[in-house]
């Protein structure tokens, strides 16, 4: 029956200069099914997806829609077929209100008529349980919200295929659940789902069937259902490389760090504001801070850096306020930083690793008298590249040309070298191969271990639980309490992922 | 009185090309691109303008061909700053510097010579409404052209689903090219469209505003438009009126030499350019203030793809 | 089709090509114009490129004008490696002219080995003011610096003629907008005896030598670099964004201010109007051309000087216009710009892609 058949891609290629992203990738998705797409980071899974929704062309391969072999030039055409994306980075426009951004991508006749269309949003998010005002606008919408912006604006569109990229990874516990039932709703209604995630268990519970990619080929179709996540994950990642890291109890000591009453104010109008964090760390644990992105993360890491210096509140490292001290002198005192965006912050893309190293580390000798001295830099560099096993042929590899994971492990290596006191990390496996993110878990251990603090901010709940010995939430610029990770159940940091905890009235509640 | 509206009639002339030039600009800026080869296409505006009329006789030829010149130059610019996706700010200023050469040197054999530029045509009954009838409705028809293009661009941002478009690829044209609009067409477009608004503007200079050619006629305007655009914080109604304040400052000197107020030529003819600066200080010592409405992609090379 | 795709390393052949490639399409170009305005292209070509330099005073006269653009390149090179976007070095250029006046003038009864360092250092200083003021501006109240830099060339324009004009204006200069001549004791000495050539030279190489030390060997022209290419990798290193923004400012200003300081002490030896053809401008080219690097601006330098001279010879032996330098110039930055994509880019041909079945889509869609 090829009615039942939506889509099927047959030995899709796709190359890019120096890369081979597709390599011969068959994939059928049936009338109604819910469909995991599985793998790593860089296993091929979004140029597959910008395959099918028209953004690149495959360089070989046949794609046929409801039986019939089609050609995908551009994303106007595949909405027009009835194929809707929901990139991870949404493609949405802050300034503009939400109908504004549903009638961009509309045909200008559907558009037209403004008022019909706000109707049409009103009753679509409601039919699905996603409450949505057509008239405000995105810039004040929260993560969650834009996200279901992202796909009232595809089932608008009569959409017979919705494709979800890593539609999880920015949503609180609850949030998920109301979306799990929204595309279960969709699924009984004949709209089937392309759905891609790397989190195994959410897969489990809401996929009818899966196709695991890696390095471009597919490793293997299953129904997820019925294997167990660890056998997902090695079709994922092969054979030989470790999928997880033993953590051994942290043994936490004297208190580090003592943040009182931190608050700062953000001066754009679409930032957040810190109001009143407190916060202790001890020696030899590691804290995780849960959170949705844009909820405070970036300024909590950077009034932690020393890049706002601006703020209230007093954060005091063994007895020193430190909160009015410049980056470098933070640094000097054992605070070592690794900011969420690898390339542009924590390094510059252009540059070698050895330059990088000296972005950091210049107070490990490796200026003297003003002028750098080169020999040293290069010995640094390649001491981390070495213990920290960076894959490169050398210090001279610019900072942009490593793969995320070789290029966070060099960061961390960086950071670890200079034998820090507290190390604030900011997601540093978002986007890393399933190898990396292990050795670098166990370099965040080993320093624990030796006695720094570490300080973990992430949306991956998986790895707060795994590693984490308190964890807490970041809501709105407010953090929650913080709780022994043991006696805290995933429901309740869902609750202070989404501002339900005291001190103060709740800023949004989540519908 | 007489004195005054005098000096407001003059305040609108003076305004004028600013206007017309920051016209185009906003929109090129609102697609996210930042053109700082105004000065270079005003410049070849105002040669091709004066050299057109002066050979066909017809200031209406003039001026196309100054829009024509115009458009050429900014061509110029999107093929590096878009399909190549150069350094904005180098490939304004090669515009700029190009422009300027390239008008001297085909303007040298018209410096000197002089053509009836364009006249006052009174507007019926809204040229006798008092002191604003002399001052907006009896000027010459580029002034009139310069209302329109007003009140279009100013209808076009707030209204039409192509000024929807423009804002959003301005805003983020890596969303844009997901939503499957054409992001380089219309940048190329808006491009286009503020090089012929510079073009122009540099027919206004030289065939109504001051009829003759001289090299580096336009002493600075491109750029304070450029000032201008961020003055208005990118909405057309600001525009205006820091056009016409522009204006003011830019005759100041000759009103107040009108009123035999001695003081040297040269200092006051500093001031447009300390007003300019002024006004820079004044819009951006607050960052925030500005953030609302500032193109976020202004400036940044985008490729789709890349 | 043409497709430009981006290299998956940035060509370092072509970083350097680039600048070679411009510069014959600029020759090409003018070839044309040549042929098009009905002169002999090659004698043209001679009299631009060859002539110029074919003595001893044609290639001093190259180094009077290499000096003032060397100089102000140096100082730009700094500013733009850091991306501060200063167009302002005509202003420092030209305030540097008008502060070493002011102070020879005051000194010209004097005499004595300090009066021309004194004269040199006013100069020097009036640029830095000048380039205090954008720094300020965009430090602290988040001003462009390109607007502004570019409102302060005007401005210092005016001021310059405006004391010409009035106060700094010879008495017995028979109405001319021009200052009296210095004392020799506030003038450059030669480099080479016997031709006009003077010590700007030696400053504009020594800028040179200070610029490949600052970027090769230390740690402040790194951090330089670091802001330049990313922004918030500087922020987040605490590299004092702003110290750096005034440091380069600053040594914009200085150097600027030292080359128009040069000028009027140098071959003019009086505060003229026209003290500057345009050096501020043309040293943005200079930087460009070449490649922000110490010995790429030493060379850039003096291509771009023989186009000030080039023009002049063109104009006395076969009377074309003297804009055909802006317009050389700004060929030459155009196509350096182009051929500059080429770094990031290249071109390939769009392989055999698979075949359109639009018929197929129409009735997909109304299916689905």
């Amino acid at each position: 029956m090829t009615s039942a058949i939506r889509l099927k891609l047959e030995n899709i290629v796709k190359e890019y200069p120096g890369c081979r992203a597709n390599d011969g990738i068959d994939l059928t998705v049936g009338a109604g099914e819910i469909h995991a797409l599985l793998g790593e980071n860089g296993a091929g899974k979004s140029t597959l997806m910008k395959v099918i929704y028209g953004v690149i062309q495959p360089d070989q391969g046949r794609i046929v829609w409801n039986g019939h072999e089609v050609r995908v030039d551009n994303p106007a055409q595949a909405r027009r077929m009835g194929i809707g994306m929901v990139f991870q980075h949404f493609s949405l426009f802050e300034t503009l209100t939400v109908a504004e951004n549903i009638a961009l991508s509309l045909p200008p006749d559907e558009a037209r008529n403004r008022a019909r269309l706000n109707q049409r949003i009103r009753e679509v998010s409601e039919r699905y349980g996603m409450a949505l005002d057509p008239r405000r606008y995105v810039s004040t919408l929260s993560v969650g919200e834009r996200q279901r912006v992202e796909i009232v604006r595809c089932l608008i569109q009569e959409t017979t295929l919705l494709i979800l990229d890593e539609p999880t990874s920015v949503l609180t516990p609850q949030e998920v659940s109301t979306l799990f039932a929204t595309l279960r709703k969709l699924s009984k209604e004949g709209c089937s789902i392309l759905f891609i995630s790397h989190k195994l268990e959410e897969v489990r519970s809401l996929c009818h069937t899966a196709t695991v990619l890696r390095q471009g080929r597919v490793s293997g179709d299953c129904q997820p259902a019925d294997i167990s996540a660890n056998d997902i994950a090695r079709l994922m990642v092969g054979d030989d490389t470790p999928i997880s890291t033993q953590v051994t109890a942290a043994e936490p000591g004297a208190t580090l760090i003592e943040i009182r009453g931190l608050g700062w104010k953000s001066k754009d109008p679409f930032g957040t504001s810190l109001s009143n964090v407190n916060l202790d760390l001890h020696k030899g644990e590691i804290v995780g801070i849960a959170g949705v992105a844009g909820n405070g993360q970036d300024e909590l890491l950077k009034a932690l850096s020393g890049e706002i210096r601006t703020g209230t509140g007093t954060i005091t490292l063994d007895g020193v306020n430190i909160a009015n001290l410049f980056p470098d002198q933070r640094r000097k005192l054992g605070v070592a930083i690794v900011p969420e965006e690898r390339l542009g912050r924590g390094a510059v893309p252009d540059m070698s690793l050895a330059d990088n190293a000296l972005l950091t580390a210049s107070g490990e000798g490796l200026v003297s008298r003003g002028l750098v001295r080169s020999g040293r830099v290069r010995e640094f560099s390649r001491e981390v590249i070495r213990r920290f096993g960076v894959r490169c042929t050398g210090e001279n590899n610019t900072a942009g040309s490593l793969s995320g994971g070789n290029l966070q492990k060099y960061i961390i290596g960086r950071e670890a070298l200079q034998n820090p006191r507290l190390l604030v990390a900011s997601h540093p496996t978002w986007g890393v191969d399933v190898g990396s993110a292990v050795a670098i878990h166990e370099s965040l251990v080993r320093l624990r271990d030796e006695g720094a603090s570490i300080l973990l901010i992430s949306e991956d709940l998986d790895e707060l639980y795994q590693l984490c010995n308190r964890l807490g939430a970041l809501c709105d610029g407010r953090l929650s309490p913080l709780a022994p990770t043991s006696e805290l159940n995933i429901e309740q940091l869902g609750q202070w992922m989404a501002g339900e905890f005291e001190s103060g009235e709740v800023a949004h509640a989540v519908a | 009185m007489e004195l005054i509206v005098n000096v407001l009639a003059a305040t609108v002339v003076a305004g004028t090309p600013l206007l017309l030039v920051a016209l185009g600009e906003l929109i090129c800026e609102r697609s996210g691109v930042l053109n700082l080869g105004q000065e270079g296409m005003m410049l070849m505006g105002a040669v091709a303008g004066f050299a057109a009329a002066l050979s066909s006789g017809s200031l209406l030829v003039g001026v196309v061909a100054a829009i024509v010149a115009g458009i050429g130059m900014s061509l110029l610019f999107a093929f590096m700053a878009v399909t190549l996706a150069a350094n904005q700010y180098a490939a304004g200023l090669a515009l700029t510097i190009f422009g300027t050469g390239l008008s001297a040197f085909l303007g040298a054999g018209f410096v000197g010579s002089s053509i009836e530029g364009f006249s006052r045509v009174a507007i019926p009954l809204l040229s006798d409404i008092p002191v604003l009838g002399r001052v907006f409705f009896d000027q010459d028809p580029l002034v009139y052209v310069s209302f329109i293009a007003f009140a279009g661009v100013a209808l076009f941002l707030r209204y039409s689903r192509a000024g929807l478009l423009l804002r959003a690829i301005g805003e983020d044209p890596e969303a844009a090219n997901a939503n499957g609009l054409q992001v380089l067409l219309v940048r190329y477009l808006a491009v286009a469209f503020g090089g012929a608004m510079a073009g122009l503007a540099g027919a206004y200079l030289s065939l109504a505003y001051t009829p003759l050619w001289t090299e580096n006629m336009t002493a600075g305007r491109g750029w304070i438009a450029l000032a201008l655009v961020v003055f208005a914080t990118w909405r057309p109604e600001r525009l205006i009126l820091g056009a016409y304040l522009f204006g003011a400052a830019s005759i100041l000197h000759l009103v107040l030499q009108g009123l035999g107020w001695k003081s040297s030529t040269e200092l006051l003819a500093m001031l447009p350019y300390l007003v300019t600066i002024l006004m820079l200080v004044l819009l951006s010592w607050n960052p925030a203030r500005t953030r609302l409405n500032t193109p976020l992609s202004l400036g940044q090379p985008y490729r789709p793809g890349c | 089709m043409l497709l430009l795709e981006r290299r998956p390393v940035p060509s370092s052949l072509m970083r350097w090509a680039s600048p070679l490639l411009a510069l014959v399409l600029t020759i090409i170009t003018g070839f044309v114009l040549f042929l098009v305005m009905g002169k002999d292209p090659v004698e043209g070509l001679k009299f631009f490129f060859i002539t110029p330099v074919s003595d001893l005073s044609g290639l001093s006269e190259l180094g009077l004008k290499m000096a003032p653009l060397l100089l102000c390149a140096a100082g730009l090179t700094v500013c733009y490696r850091a991306r501060v976007w200063n167009i302002g070095a005509e202003g420092h250029f030209l305030m540097g002219a008008l502060g070493a006046s002011v102070m020879a003038i005051q000194l010209s009864e004097s005499s004595g080995f300090w009066v021309l360092p004194l004269v040199l250092l006013t100069g020097v200083l009036a640029g830095m003011v000048w380039a205090a003021i954008a720094a300020g501006l965009k430090t602290h109240l988040h001003c462009n610096e390109i607007l502004t830099t570019i409102m302060l060339n005007y401005i210092a324009l005016n001021l310059l003629l405006f004391t010409v004009h009035g106060p700094l204006k010879d008495p017995f200069g028979f109405g001319f907008p021009q200052s009296v001549m210095f004392s020799d004791s506030a003038l450059l000495p030669a480099l080479i005896p016997g031709t006009r050539l003077h010590l700007g030279l030696a400053f504009g190489l020594l800028a040179a030598v200070a610029v490949w030390v600052l970027f090769a060997r230390s740690f402040i022209g790194f951090q330089l670099n670091v802001v330049g290419q990313d922004h918030r990798a500087a922020e987040f290193a605490g590299f004092g964004v702003r110290r750096l923004t005034w440091f380069a400012f600053l040594i914009g200003g200085a150097t600027a201010g030292l080359a128009g300081a040069s000028e009027v002490t140098g071959p003019i030896g009086q505060l003229v109007p026209q003290v500057s053809p345009g050096y501020g401008y043309t040293a943005i080219i200079v930087v460009f051309l070449g490649r922000m690097n110490a010995l790429g601006i030493v060379a850039a330098s003096a291509l771009l000087a023989l186009t000030f001279i080039g023009g002049e010879m063109l104009q006395i032996a076969m009377h074309m216009p003297k804009a055909v330098t802006g317009l050389f110039q700004g060929l030459l930055l155009f196509y350096l710009l182009t051929c500059d994509a080429f770094i990031h880019y290249r071109i390939r041909r769009r392989k055999a892609a698979l075949q359109p079945l639009s018929a197929a889509v129409t009735t997909a869609s109304q299916e689905a």
